[in-house]
């Protein structure tokens, strides 16, 4: 027989993998059905409109009024303007911070280092709710411990109402957020630092490259990566950022719309607020906008910045 | 991704839906049960113990059953329930637009001729009429009045007298912050709605004359910059020294404790805080209302009307229903629920009899004063900006002093004039 019958036999014995799509099927369908479903649902309904209590198709006129009516377009530009500021500080703040405790954890000579990593973690698996009325308290300047701290180390006039003041308050609670989120940079750096072989850290030292040398030119490429998966992370979950702002501020995000975030804002035109009535329809195309931005963030990660970033193999 | 906020709303929304469908369609056969939906969590005893079993008692045949929604997922959950047909039978009303828009959408019933209906004035039905006046579709509940509340305890004790025009007033603020025992005044800016409900509307009235300038208002021949609608605000501006410290992060709970702890002597109140107050307090409390301009002025209050109770137009059992709502609708109910929840002001025409005295204070200015309903209620916020919520916003950057009287009345007018064409 020659090879080519040989290979056409195998072929036509080889059975279909039923298997592969049973198992597959779970996760399609159910990922399907709550989230790329809902997704189309979104999109679809950010292009109607309710006249008369029918829904009509009115093309892109919700995003015109979004953009193009004064009433929509400040808030929301405020509302962007602010998103990317929340961002900026998770960036500048969050993750340098993620890197330093990575980096302090992943050094031989630290003990306790298990304790100080699950003491860093614990804020990251408590609610929202929680942690934005505890921060409330903390921060109260009735009731709270912060001025009482800051009294007892002699700064008490450094003191004021962060969270009621315009200048101050998206800055106090994208602190607060930081404070709850460290712990994920902070673990898959950490996981990532773990994984560099022993073999090239010893060759570096070999070569004389020790302390914070090494850490520069050793360990900070080799993590790279990691440290793109962060941001990206970081990006989506701070477009999709609402719960901490609606617990801390209410969804009015007040001072003077001064926390208003694109989730509190979607969440207002969605479903209305005390006699703002709701309308789902320019709420879905505040969604869409924001589905827009992430998509475009994921996009410019993808296609710029990751196929750049080189990898080492061991 | 970004749909998952939506998901688990909308998910949260319909399960809650299905899982109250579960435990309404158990009927008797013999007797006919009502469901009543309600936002009320806090008045389930209220319903089990004392109005139910007094319309029962008198009504054989008819069982009711009060079930309550948490606040926040009552509009949600409720348009869920009448859009899948398994709503109660009788719904109760948020005041203005939220019904009326369950009236347009034809689920609540036309009750004008409804046994009953003719023991409310005209102000007290308002808020759940066309904007004609000629459908109404809920009987009014109750109402809430606002005005101040005050440590009796601590004016004894500062030798002060319960002021009654503006001077007076803020005379007593500066001795109480001159002795320095006590904060002035008890309220905060964080959650915004204070400063505009018990701030705004509750002294404005005074101003632009209760219901002389809501309704100039909304026929648009007064505008929120006009002298009369930017007093306020300027009495509101002169508020910020006599609050406490740090007040631009205090919030409602805040406010509440801070005057319940008898740290704090007078708090701009809504009359629904004095079944809480009642409980907290340790010291005597009294009720002023708000202060007029000069002695001898007619004083206006706040009496807005906040609750009511409609017919599902798709209730199996329209004639019960009726018959329970021309009960609602009585001077029996008005007495029993007046009593159990005192605050809650009844709107029928009977004068009803109330035991707690602070109450009795409160509903004694009916009498003295003209009642009026928040200015911003009745349909100027019904489109976008919104002018409730930008008067929250607005009222509360007043207190703050990031904008002046005008400026924020001026940001006030120019979002309503962007969508409201007044009927000339």
């Amino acid at each position: 027989m020659d090879t080519e019958t040989m290979a056409a036999e195998t072929r036509a014995k080889r059975p279909i993998r039923w298997h592969v799509g049973v198992f597959l099927a779970p996760a399609v369908l159910v990922y399907t059905a709550i989230m790329i479903l809902p997704l189309f649902g979104t999109l679809q309904l950010s292009l109607f409109r309710n006249i008369e209590q029918s829904q009509v198709f009115v093309g892109f006129s919700n995003f015109r009024t979004l953009f193009g009516d004064p009433n929509w377009s400040v808030n929301f530009w405020n509302a962007l303007r602010n998103n990317v500021w929340f961002f900026i500080i998770h960036m500048l703040v969050q993750n340098p911070i993620g890197i330093l405790l990575a980096a302090l954890l992943s050094s031989p000579k630290l003990r306790f280092t298990a304790f100080y990593r699950t003491a860093i973690f614990v804020p990251t698996i408590l609610s929202f709710v929680i942690v934005g009325f505890a921060w409330k308290l903390i921060l109260s300047p009735i009731w709270g411990v912060a001025p009482h701290l800051m009294d007892f180390v002699g700064l008490k006039s450094f003191f004021t109402p962060w969270l009621g003041k315009e200048q101050y308050a998206l800055t106090a609670l994208s602190l607060v957020s930081v404070w709850q989120f460290v712990g994920i940079p902070m673990m898959l750096i950490y996981a990532a630092l773990l994984s560099i072989p022993d073999e090239v850290i010893e060759a570096a030292e070999c070569d004389g490259v020790t302390g914070m040398a090494q850490f520069w030119k050793i360990k900070l490429p080799l993590i790279l990566p990691s440290i793109g998966i962060i941001s990206i992370l970081t990006f989506v979950g701070n477009f999709n950022a609402f719960d901490l702002i609606y617990t801390a501020q209410g969804a009015l995000a007040g001072p003077n719309y001064s926390t208003d975030i694109l989730g509190t804002f979607l969440y207002r035109a969605f479903f209305g607020f005390q006699l703002q009535v709701g309308d789902p329809n320019m709420g879905a195309a505040i969604a869409t906008i924001m589905f827009l931005i992430i998509l475009a963030g994921v996009c410019v990660y993808l296609f710029l910045v990751q196929t750049r970033l080189r990898r080492y193999q061991f | 991704m970004k749909t998952k906020l939506l998901t688990a709303l909308l998910l949260g929304t319909s399960i809650l839906g299905t899982g109250i469908l579960g435990t309404t369609g158990m009927a008797l056969a013999e007797d006919v049960t009502l469901n009543i939906e309600s936002w009320r969590g806090d008045d389930l005893t209220i319903w089990k113990d004392k109005l139910i079993p007094a319309f029962e008692a008198k009504n054989p045949g008819i069982k009711v059953v009060f079930a309550p929604s948490a606040p926040t997922e009552y509009d949600a959950a409720l348009g869920a329930k009448l859009a899948a047909g398994s709503a109660g039978d009788l719904i109760t009303c948020r005041p203005f637009d939220k019904s009326l828009e369950l009236f347009k959408k034809g689920n609540l019933a036309d009750i004008s001729s409804l046994p009953g209906m003719d023991n409310f004035s005209p102000v007290a039905k308002a808020a759940w009429q066309t904007d004609d006046g000629k459908s109404s579709f809920c009987v009014p509940m109750a109402s809430v009045i606002h005005g101040f509340i005050y440590n009796k305890d601590a004016f004894d004790k500062l030798g002060l007298k319960v002021p009654t025009t503006n001077e007076e007033f803020y005379a007593v603020l500066d001795k109480i912050k001159a002795d320095g025992t006590y904060i002035p005044m008890a309220m905060g800016t964080k959650d915004l709605w204070e400063a505009a409900t018990m701030g705004y509307q509750n002294i404005g009235p005074n101003y632009w004359k209760g219901e002389e300038g809501r309704a100039a208002l909304i026929k648009g021949e007064q505008k929120l910059t006009d002298p009369q609608w930017v007093e306020p605000y300027k009495e509101l501006a002169k508020w910020k020294p006599y609050l406490g410290d740090g007040f631009e992060a205090q919030t409602y709970p805040d406010s509440q404790n801070l005057f319940t702890l008898g740290r704090a002597a007078i708090y701009p109140a809504g009359s629904w805080e004095i079944g809480l107050f009642n409980t907290q307090a340790q010291f005597k409390m009294g009720a002023f209302p708000p202060p007029v301009q000069k002695a001898g002025d007619t004083c206006y209050i706040s009496d807005h009307t906040d609750i009511g109770m409609g017919l599902n137009a798709a209730s199996k059992h329209p004639e019960e229903a009726k018959k329970f709502l021309s009960w609602v609708a009585s001077p029996d109910f008005a007495t029993i629920y007046a009593n159990a929840l005192p605050g809650f002001f009844s709107l029928n025409s009977t004068p009803v009899k109330m035991e707690d005295p602070l109450a009795q204070e409160f509903v004694s200015w009916r009498g003295k004063c003209k009642s009026t309903i928040r200015s911003t209620y009745q349909i100027l916020s019904r489109g976008t900006p919104n002018l409730e919520n930008e008067t929250w916003v607005e009222s509360a950057n007043v207190i703050n002093g990031t904008d002046t009287p005008e400026a924020a009345a001026k940001k006030l007018q120019d979002g309503l004039d962007s969508w409201y064409k007044p009927a000339k």
